[in-house]
Parts: structure tokens; C-alpha cells; sequence
């Protein structure tokens, strides 16, 4: 890929580039860690290797052994053998996983690497179970292989998943919005009330927090994307006739109103009430904000690939905390979902899309950046070698989004350098 | 298929990546897809490296899956040995790279590298992470010193004068506590006057590979690791081996007598060292209350095996259940159960150690992290003994298993939990003594303590009876429904002379004896006779 165009012109950076060599991400499988925690009723069945169910004890930590709602069926020779008894195989276990945990109302089968290459039909096994045991449980399939989803994006196959089980659109399906994208519960409360006090609505969080199957989904309703990884959920709406508003991500004030802002605008919100509604939040999150300015301003920070929050991520640090990206690599570079981030971005900093990650650690001790963001692979030998890093997974798991956050997410980057400026040893 | 939540074992390329990144100048090169670099976060996270893993992986993914998987492989390779140059590189396939029958062995050949490439066969699913570590560095030993045997396997004798020489075999990068065990039997092997040739895979070269067959024998400290290259190294150099696993006081005497032996040593070192503090403390009267506290243990089959004789000889526990996730050793550990009259428990499953567990109700769990969140669902104590573990358990304080220290290491490590649980007894059998109940302010605090009346008081024999898992038929003396004999408040107020811990035992005994002889009042005089009748 060349260069990239950004805000009409063309990027100088030469190094804005897709590069092919070794990477050091995680796949979609890590998703399930916490996907499972927001679906209350849903349980994870990973179909792979013991690789996968060692990958997601390592993802888990500690959440691994408070009977969590995931597992791994681990292949072995004798599956990799004859595929004609896989079904066979996955009946008994699905049945066997059902009898213990009959809370179950949700199946997710989860393809891996090692399923999708012996080519182990699991949507067919999905459709086949989910006749068995309607109408207590539903059995959907998708993929979180490493050959197809990078971390995030394993969600992102998870919720088109979902929305493509949903039936043919209503034709009076009414005007709705709906939020794609995996929030924490107190986040999506507080964007509840907001639409609410607006005047937005019927708002549809996706995924709620039961495996209740999605209003219907036609030419009335309004995506508004809260993640930037959800490139495939989007579309999958898009064709029921859905149509995605074009925002910035809600992190920050900046990028909470403007993401607000597009759903207030499509419902016709007359501007004083959203000035009414948002004004506070707004003035807690600058509030909150100007803690952490001292420490951030000023400062260069460089991004390995991770998550696809690394564009809007330097956005909001760079307008609303004077930091100064130098790179930002991205697992995958979804231009259209971002077309209304890289405006904002400017031209500065150096995009690529799944680089070479030994370049990159090379270019990063070369440039010697105040901050690194990267995975917790790279954080330890970077931070040997000087460099102060914040380990980007957090970002994930924390709450990040909307107004009352933004002093949060901000203290998530001030933290290592204000720990390096305290330690005498 | 084998439904898992997790796992005691990586697959076997994660043995080979701890191989290679224990090593210095050897570098692991993996045909495998994009995602499978989280193994990585365990050298750097867990084990809290300051540099990455010596690893690279050649990241394929959908769209490489036609036939550019191979070309991909070989680029992979070239650039890793352009980036790293390693004087050795181990070639391997992971899972999913097993099933696209690239062969990287051939290929990795073909890339015409000046220097060593080894290719690992590692089956992904039949085999685990200890057995790829294994072959692993059984494949480099072949590799980089097998070259040199001497033909026959045959040693030329030492030298007059020259002081016996030995490799320790087998502590790895992500082993428990390998850092520090190695410290402690150097120290051993001093005490004998035996010089380390090679330490290995841990801190070793592929150049000190190369000097393996010029020591007089092998120490094999971890078999998981090293049994497979010790016994190449018998055949190829005629080195004996060292087998004694030297954890435990009398394992430790017992290393020292067949290093002595093997090293043709004259007399055994006696174990004298003043730092040995564990024989005292276990037999000072403190730790009376640990006999025949019943033990489970769980593990890899090096520490269970080891950790079981220092259990039943040293500390005095009984052991009540043993196993072993370790299947390439199950017989050994077989044969160790039989000694200690329990049947060995040889699973990688969770559910059936926990099964095990519950069924053999044990006061103390030795085992790794997995036991350690059984042992706290089940409220038992426990202490780690094995892998896998999480970051508390590689440490910054020097903390062997192994040796003089490690006898150390291991009397406080496991009696801590137990008196943990000890204190935590005692906290809830005086929860409602007179001192201790709720409404007591802080002890030495004026003010604040709630005087209690007779009423009050008789609440606690209740409290206390069921926190003694006493189910009291007639506890605060009142009148009960069930014919079972009612305490005169007289012995009521006798039984709570007696010692809270005995208490509960007390009252049991004597409503037993009341009810056998159909007494329907329990006098002080029934107490008395109770206890004489009992013996207690």
C-alpha cells in the first residue's frame, strides 16, 4: 500500500505502509475473555488445539478458574484422522457441556486456526444444534482464528454473527438507533441516559447483556459504531438496510460529543437541548482532562498494532492532551469506519497497517519516543532498553468510552511516566 | 475432541521456544499463523524477562494459505537469522503449521543458512510442552555434541589429580524456581569437590553444548527436561548419570552419597551446614500439631515425587492422595504412591484432580496454581510445589527448592498455610467468646466493650459447637423437641471450662453417653462420667 491520504492530502510519511513479516498480536480467540463477561447467558466453545486453550488461559489470568463461560474443545489425532465423526464428535461434548451448565441460552461455537484449516463445518454444526435444542438455546458459529481476526476483531466476527441470525427486517421496523460494540455496563448506562435525556431512542445496545436476539433491523434503524473494530458488524447491518452515522469514537470530550452529536443530529435533537443535555458531562470531562495534562503535553508516543483503538486513541491524545503520535500501527486499517478519525488526526504521524514487528521495535529504539503503547509481549524488553510503555490490552478491558471516563483514559497514559518520574532505583 | 477450560500444559512448541530462549545464541523459528505470539507474553510477563523470547514466527495468515505458506516460512527464517544472528536455529511447527505439511525441516534446509538449522518433529496432538522441551534440547545435544563422542561411548579416565567434573542437566527458562536450584546444588557439588562443566539448557551456548562430553558425569535436576538428552549422553560419552532429585534433607544426603559415588569420591560430604535450619524447626515442639496432617499433592512428577518423601520423613504429614499431570512418568509416580499406600492420580484433566481432592479431604494441598484455586474453593490450605505457576512464584528474593536452603524454603512455605489456617480457626472459634465477640471494641482500648449478661453468655457454647461443626441438640440448655437430653445449666457452665478446642469433641461425647444409657439430663456428674468413660 502507498502512502495514505489524510485529510485530503496525501501523508508524507513514506513509511505509511502495509508491511508482510512477523507480528506479535494476539487472535481473535482473546476476544471471548471478555465478550463472555457482557453476555450474561452465553457460553464460548472454542473449537482448536491445546495452543488455543493455553492462548486463552494465559488471555484469562486468574478469570480462567471462576467457572467462566468458555472452554476449549481440544483436537486431537483421531479428529484430524477421519472428519466425518467432528459432528459426531461436537454433539457429544455440546451435549455434555449443556447438561452441566443448563443456564445456558446462547451456544457460541468458535472456529480457531487448526478448525478452519481441516475445514470443520461449524456453521453447519451450529445450524444442526440449534434445531436440536430450540427454542432453549441458540448455537451460532464464527471465527476467531489468528489467519483471520487480530484481537478485537474476533468480536467484530462474534456480533455480525449475531446479526446475521436475525430474521428478515420488519417493514415497520421503526426508526431506531443501534450502538455496535462491546461497552462496560456503566458505560452503556450512562450513554442510555444521555440518548435518553435527548430524546434518542429506541436505542439497542450491541451485544446486550442477554443473549436476547436484536430488534429488528431495516431502513429506519441507525448504527452508530462505539468501536472502532467493528468493521464486519457494520456492514452485516448495512446490508439488512441498516445505515452507519459517521463519527469519531466516543473517547474524550471531543470525541463523545461529536459521537452523540451524530445521533442527535439524525433524530432531528433541536442543538440547544444537545447543548442542555451534554453540557455537563462535557465540563467534567475537561475538568478530569486537565489532571493529566502536566504530565502528557508535549510528549511523543508511538503505537504497535493491537487493538484498531490506535487512531482514535492518538486522536484524543494529541487534541485534547497536546501529545505528539509519532506512529501509529493499526492491525487492520478500516478507512471507512474511520473517515471521520483521520480528519482529525492530521498528517503527522506515520500510519501502518500490520507492520513487521521487529522494524518496528528497531524503529521505535531509534526514535526513542516519551511513550509506547504495545502489547505486554514487547512492554518488559522495551522498558529494559529504557523506553517507558504503557501495555496497550488495558484499553480494552477498562472503561474507556463517554465523558466520565475521558479523565480515566487519560490516566491510563499519564501513569508510566509519572511512575518513571517517581522511582529512585 | 476433549472439552478443557484449561490446561496444566502448553502445546510442545512452547517447549522449544523456552529452550531456545534459555539459551544464548540459539533462536527458535516457528511456521505458524498470526496470533500464536501470545506465548511470548509468558517469558516477558510471568517470568518478567527484560527481553523478548528468542523466537520468530512466520505469521501466516488466509491470505497466505495457497501456496505461499512455504516461501513465507523460508523469508521468515532468512530474516531471523539476518536480525539475530544465532550460532544455532531450531525450525519447528506449530499446530495449525502441522496440519499445512509445509515441511519446515526441509525447507529450512534449503534456505542454505551458514550455521546450524535443527528441525524439530513436535506432534501437536499427542504431545505437550514438557515433552517439546525435552526434544528439544535432545535434538541440539545430538546435534552440537554428539559429533564428538568418543567411539563406543567409551571415557578415557581421569586424570591423575584432576577434580571430577559434571553437567547439571535440565533448568529452563519458565521452570519453578530453576534459577535459584541451580544456585543451591553448585553449592552441593562444591561440598564434593566437583567442578560444573555445563549447565544446560539454562545460561548454556550452543559452544558449551559443543563441551558437554568433557565432564565426568550428568546431574539430571529436572527429568522432564533432561532424562532424554541424559540418556543420549550415557550412550554417546559414556558420562553416567546423577538421578537423585536432591529437594528434601534426606534426597539432599542422598544426592551427595550418589554424586560421591558416581564421581569416585572417597567419602561422602556430611550435610553440617549451619544454614540448615529445617530438621530443628520440624522437630522442635512447635511443630507437633503438623503430624499426620493428611496431604494431597499435585504436579509435575520431579516435585511430587520429591515433595511426597519430604512430607511423609520431614515434616510428618500423612500422605493421603497423590498424582501427577506428568504422563511420560506415570509410572514412576506409580510406584511412589505405592509407598505411601495411595493410589497415583495420572490426569491432565482439573476436574478429576479436583474430584481426588475433595474425596481424600486433605488439611494441606501441595500442588501447582491449579490446585492452589481448588485448595480455595474448598477453603483447604495449600502450597505451590510445581508448575505451572503464576508471577508470585519467580520471585526476587533467592528462593531454591532444592538443597540446604530449599529444605529451608519448604518448611516455611507449607507451614505458612497451615498456620494461616490455623489463626484463621482459632479467629472463628473465638468469635463469640467473651472477649472476642462482635460487640468488643479492640483489645487494650478503654471504652467500647460491651459489658454481657448470663444471657449473652450462653449464646457462645452455641456459636462454638457449630463452629466446631457440632450440630448441639440441646446447646443453650433449653428444652428439646427430639428426646435427645437436655443440659442442666450447671454443666453447661462446666462444659465451658473445658478448652474451646476440645469443646465441641466434649459435648458430643457426652450427649452420646447420655443418650446410649437414655439419661434425659445432662448433670456435671454425666460430664465427668462421659469423660471417663471416653478416655477424653
Amino acid at each position: 500500500m502507498s502512502a495514505i491520504t489524510l485529510n485530503g492530502v496525501e501523508a508524507p510519511c513514506p513509511e505509511a505502509y502495509r508491511d508482510r513479516g512477523p507480528r506479535s498480536v494476539f487472535c481473535g480467540l482473546t476476544s471471548v475473555v471478555w465478550m463472555h463477561r457482557k453476555i450474561q447467558d452465553a457460553f464460548f466453545l472454542i473449537v482448536g488445539s491445546r495452543t488455543c486453550a493455553h492462548l486463552i488461559q494465559s488471555a484469562a489470568g486468574v478469570m480462567i478458574f471462576a467457572e467462566p463461560r468458555f472452554g476449549t474443545a481440544v483436537l486431537e489425532e483421531r479428529d484430524l484422522a477421519g472428519m466425518a465423526d467432528a459432528q459426531e464428535e461436537l454433539d457429544r461434548i455440546v451435549t455434555r457441556l449443556l447438561e452441566r451448565r443448563p443456564d445456558i441460552r446462547l451456544l457460541f461455537l468458535v472456529a480457531s486456526c487448526p478448525s478452519d484449516v481441516i475445514r470443520i463445518d461449524l456453521k453447519r454444526a451450529a445450524h444442526r444444534l440449534s434445531g436440536r435444542l430450540a427454542p432453549k438455546t441458540r448455537v451460532l458459529a464464527y471465527t476467531g482464528s489468528g489467519l483471520d481476526t487480530t484481537f478485537t476483531q474476533g468480536e467484530d466476527s462474534c456480533l455480525a454473527s449475531l446479526v446475521a441470525e436475525q430474521a428478515e427486517p420488519a417493514d415497520s421496523a421503526g426508526r431506531s438507533l443501534v450502538v455496535a460494540g462491546c461497552l462496560p455496563d456503566v458505560v452503556e448506562d450512562q450513554f442510555r441516559r444521555l440518548f435518553e435525556a435527548m430524546g434518542v431512542g429506541p436505542v439497542h445496545f450491541l451485544p446486550s447483556r442477554t443473549s436476547e436476539p436484536l430488534p429488528a433491523v431495516g431502513p429506519e434503524t441507525l448504527v452508530l459504531a462505539a468501536q472502532p473494530f467493528v468493521g464486519e458488524t457494520v456492514q452485516a447491518l448495512e446490508r439488512r438496510g441498516a445505515r452507519r452515522l459517521s463519527a469519531p469514537f466516543p473517547f474524550g470530550e471531543e470525541g463523545t460529543t461529536l459521537w452523540l452529536k451524530a445521533a442527535a443530529d439524525a433524530f432531528g435533537v433541536d442543538p440547544a437541548r444537545f447543548d442542555e443535555v451534554t453540557a455537563p458531562g462535557r465540563a467534567r470531562a475537561k475538568k478530569a482532562l486537565e489532571h493529566h495534562r502536566e504530565t502528557l503535553e508535549g510528549k511523543t508516543i508511538f503505537f504497535f498494532p493491537d487493538s484498531q483503538l490506535e487512531i482514535p486513541m492518538a486522536r484524543f491524545l494529541a487534541r485534547e492532551l497536546g501529545m505528539r503520535p509519532t506512529d501509529i500501527a493499526t492491525p487492520y486499517f478500516n478507512r471507512s469506519l474511520l473517515d471521520a478519525e483521520l480528519p482529525l488526526l492530521g498528517s503527522d504521524p506515520c500510519l501502518s497497517e500490520a507492520p513487521d514487528v521487529d522494524e518496528q521495535m528497531a524503529r521505535c529504539l531509534d526514535l526513542k519516543p516519551d511513550l509506547t503503547v504495545c502489547g505486554l509481549g514487547l512492554a518488559n524488553a522495551l522498558e529494559a532498553q529504557g523506553r517507558v510503555t504503557k501495555w496497550s490490552i488495558e484499553l480494552v478491558f477498562t472503561p474507556v468510552h463517554g465523558y466520565d471516563q475521558a479523565g480515566d483514559l487519560a490516566g491510563i497514559f499519564a501513569r508510566p511516566l509519572v511512575r518513571k518520574s517517581l522511582l529512585k532505583v | 475432541m476433549h472439552l478443557t477450560v484449561w490446561t496444566y500444559e502448553g502445546p510442545p512448541h512452547m517447549g522449544a521456544i523456552r529452550v531456545a530462549s534459555s539459551m544464548k545464541g540459539v533462536h527458535c523459528v516457528l511456521h505458524a499463523p498470526s496470533g500464536d505470539s501470545y506465548a511470548d507474553l509468558l517469558f516477558t510477563m510471568v517470568e518478567r524477562r527484560p527481553s523478548r523470547p528468542a523466537v520468530t514466527y512466520s505469521s501466516f495468515d488466509a491470505r497466505d494459505m495457497g501456496g505461499d505458506s512455504a516461501a513465507l516460512f523460508q523469508d521468515t527464517l532468512r530474516k531471523a537469522y539476518e536480525r539475530f544472528r544465532p550460532q544455532v536455529i531450531l525450525t519447528a511447527e506449530t499446530c495449525t503449521g502441522e496440519l499445512l505439511q509445509d515441511d519446515p525441516g526441509g525447507l529450512g534446509k534449503a534456505v542454505g543458512l551458514p550455521v546450524p538449522v535443527v528441525p524439530l518433529k513436535l506432534p501437536s496432538y499427542m504431545r505437550k510442552d514438557n515433552w517439546g522441551a525435552s526434544e528439544a534440547f535432545h535434538s541440539l545435544v545430538r546435534g552440537i555434541a554428539g559429533p564428538k563422542a568418543p567411539p563406543g561411548g567409551k571415557r578415557p579416565p581421569r586424570p591423575e589429580g584432576a577434580a571430577p567434573s559434571c553437567n547439571i542437566l535440565g533448568p529452563i527458562s519458565l521452570g519453578f524456581r530453576n534459577r535459584d536450584d541451580v544456585e543451591e546444588v553448585r553449592k552441593l557439588l562444591d561440598l564434593c569437590g566437583v567442578r560444573v562443566n555445563v549447565v544446560a539448557p539454562l545460561g548454556a551456548s550452543a559452544h558449551d553444548l559443543a563441551r558437554l562430553g568433557e565432564a565426568d558425569f550428568n546431574v539430571v535436576l529436572y527429568p522432564e527436561i533432561a532424562d532424554t538428552a541424559a540418556r543420549f549422553l550415557e550412550r554417546a560419552f559414556g558420562q553416567p548419570s546423577v538421578r537423585t532429585v536432591p529437594i528434601g534433607v534426606g534426597a539432599t544426603r542422598d544426592f551427595l552419597a550418589e554424586v560421591a559415588r558416581v564421581a569416585g569420591l572417597e567419602t561422602v560430604p556430611a550435610l553440617d551446614d549451619p544454614r540448615l535450619r529445617m530438621p530443628w524447626y520440624s522437630r522442635s515442639v512447635d511443630s507437633n500439631y503438623l503430624t499426620g496432617k493428611r496431604v494431597f499433592l499435585f504436579g509435575d512428577a520431579t516435585h511430587v515425587m520429591a515433595c511426597a518423601r519430604v512430607a511423609a520423613e520431614e515434616m510428618g504429614f500423612a500422605v493421603v492422595g497423590l498424582g501427577t499431570y506428568s504422563r511420560e512418568f506415570a509410572r514412576d509416580v506409580r510406584a511412589c504412591a505405592e509407598k505411601y499406600g495411595v493410589e497415583a492420580l495420572i490426569s491432565d484433566d482439573y476436574l478429576e484432580v479436583e474430584a481426588a481432592i475433595e474425596e481424600a479431604r486433605p488439611e494441606i494441598v501441595l500442588g501447582t496454581q491449579m490446585e492452589r484455586h481448588i485448595a480455595k474453593r474448598l477453603g483447604v490450605p495449600c502450597a505451590v510445589i510445581s508448575s505451572p505457576v503464576h508471577v508470585q512464584d519467580f520471585p526476587a528474593r533467592y528462593a531454591p527448592q532444592m538443597g540446604v536452603e530449599g529444605a529451608n524454603v519448604l518448611f516455611d512455605t507449607w507451614v505458612h498455610p497451615l498456620m494461616m489456617g490455623l489463626e484463621e480457626h482459632l479467629l472463628g472459634m473465638f468469635r463469640e467468646d467473651f472477649e472476642f465477640h462482635a460487640g468488643a471494641g479492640a483489645s487494650h482500648l478503654v471504652g467500647g466493650v460491651v459489658p454481657r449478661g448470663d444471657e449473652a453468655l450462653a449464646e457462645p457454647a452455641t456459636a462454638v459447637a457449630e463452629a466446631d461443626g457440632d450440630s448441639p441438640s440441646s446447646a443453650s440448655g433449653g428444652a428439646s423437641g427430639d428426646g435427645a437430653p437436655v443440659w442442666e445449666p450447671e454443666a453447661e457452665r462446666e462444659l465451658k471450662k473445658i478448652p474451646f478446642f476440645v469443646r465441641g469433641k466434649a459435648r458430643r461425647n457426652t450427649e452420646r453417653y447420655a443418650a446410649e444409657r437414655g439419661l434425659a439430663r445432662i448433670s456435671i456428674e454425666t460430664l465427668y462420667d462421659a469423660k471417663a468413660h471416653f478416655g477424653s
